[in-house]
């Protein structure tokens, strides 16, 4: 179908931006890449009577590295990010998680703070975050607040965004030495969306044993699902397959996903205990080479 | 705004218009420019038959409105054949059987124009991925992955 009517905003600098936003309120949708939100639209699902288009919003984008974080601008595209040498080096996680979001043609347009926003429930982009404790930066005309990825993600489809604030941009630590990562999902075809999808870490110590460990996942819950106990366990064993076996079956018992017609709850769960073990298993291979650059200050 | 008017460029001709700012760019092309050769499929972002370059990127012109068009260039399937001379992709989906019905093959072709220009030497591999966000019913994509491979060989295309 063709979207419904709407007045059309384009303001040329953030603050103009906010008070648009100040002004309107829940009135107002943004638009950033529009590959969620236009769907939406054209489905009517939404009818906003205000769009503001953040495409001509200087500032919004950018990649860069400050105080051990990888600082990402909320406008930027998701094929810059998943292109960037920077964020290779300095968070790999990330970079791999990235080519499993969608297809070219909506990463070529769809942002990264769009992603993050819209809150899917099976979107790769909210696990990252929870795995690696992101901080998301939010402003309005009020001020800024920054806030965790469990204060964040607060239920489907829903964030902590206010309607008058913006989602401004990401920051996730660099990656520290010894630190292996991996993200992991089945979906039905490539780029669809996940059934369940899996983002782990695991930092070992020079003789090899396990320090810390991190694993949330996409596609079991409203928001993503950190598995802490899971990833505690970790810490003080050695990076073997029994170790990762374990972990899958705290994931599995720790998680009750819905079903629906493309997975039941049982498949799914099933899917988390064993894309868990795989993603540790190909995490502590990384644990040598890559990320070793990135030193955390 | 309810309209804007925008300044584009299409294959590289320049056009000025005022257009409804609900309006896609997919519309836009169709409708205010008579350029139907950019397929409408599903109209929300999953088939890939709209797919046309905007400065030098695939994108869904069905997710994208006109009014945020102002300033860019545009490049739809129409910009592919010179006169009645195929371009050796569309020359290499003919050769090699990649369509049937053809409603899919704008897009798929746009995608491939696109993809082709960052890897020029690509795998079968590569090339289904790439085509992974394009849907066809009819070929069941093996003369489409043919055509590609066929098209990264020919040494116009790489030039």
């Amino acid at each position: 179908m063709k979207p419904p009517r709407f007045d059309y905003v384009l303001p040329r600098g953030l603050e103009e931006a906010l008070s648009v936003l100040a002004q309107h309120g829940e009135q107002a949708k943004v638009l950033a890449g529009g590959q969620s939100l236009v769907p939406l639209l054209n489905f009517r699902l939404v009818r906003p009577a205000y769009l503001v288009d953040l495409n001509d919003v200087a500032g919004l984008d950018g990649i860069r590295v400050a105080d051990g974080w990888l600082c990402i601008g909320a406008m930027t595209r998701q094929r810059a990010v998943e292109t960037s040498a920077l964020v290779r080096e300095r968070c790999p996680l990330l970079a791999e998680a990235m080519p499993q979001i969608g297809h070219t043609q909506i990463r070529n347009r769809g942002t990264i703070g769009g992603s993050l926003a819209h809150g899917d429930p099976a979107a790769e982009l909210p696990a990252v975050v929870a795995a690696l404790g992101g901080e998301l930066v939010l402003q309005s005309a009020r001020g800024r607040r920054v806030l965790t990825p469990e204060q964040f993600f607060v239920g489907y489809l829903t964030t902590a965004v206010a309607p008058d604030e913006l989602l401004v941009e990401v920051r996730l630590p660099v990656t520290p030495p010894r630190t292996g990562s991996a993200f992991l999902e089945v979906s039905r075809r490539h780029g669809d969306f996940a059934l369940v999808g899996v983002a782990v870490t695991l930092t070992v110590d020079e003789a090899g044993v396990c320090t810390a460990g991190a694993i949330a996942l996409t596609g079991v819950g409203p928001t993503p699902v950190v598995a802490r106990e899971a990833a505690r366990a970790l810490v003080g064993v050695r990076p073997v397959l029994a170790a990762f076996e374990e972990a899958g079956h705290r994931v599995a018992a720790g998680v009750t996903p819905d079903g629906d017609l493309h997975a039941s709850s049982e498949y799914r769960q099933h899917l988390a205990g064993v894309l868990t073990r795989r993603a540790l298993a190909r995490a502590a291979e990384h644990t040598g080479g890559r990320g070793a650059t990135g030193e955390r200050r | 705004m309810i309209e804007r008017t925008i300044r584009v460029t299409v294959n590289g001709r320049p056009y000025e218009k005022t257009v409804e700012v609900r309006r896609t760019l997919a519309d836009f092309l169709r409708d205010d420019l008579d350029l139907t050769g950019t397929h409408l499929g599903c109209e929300h972002g999953v088939c890939g038959a709209c797919t046309v370059v905007v400065d030098g990127a695939a994108v869904r012109s069905c997710l994208l409105f006109a009014a945020q068009m102002h300033g860019h260039a545009i490049e739809t399937v129409e910009g592919l054949a010179d006169g009645e001379t195929l371009n050796p992709l569309q020359e290499a989906f003919r050769e090699h059987h990649g369509l049937q019905c053809g409603f899919c093959t704008p897009g798929f072709l746009m995608t491939l124009t696109c993809f082709l220009r960052e890897c020029p030497n690509p795998s079968g591999a590569e090339v289904r991925e790439a085509i992974s966000g394009n849907l066809c019913r009819c070929t069941g994509y093996q003369n489409i992955v043919a055509a590609a491979l066929a098209a990264a060989r020919t040494p116009r295309q790489k030039s």
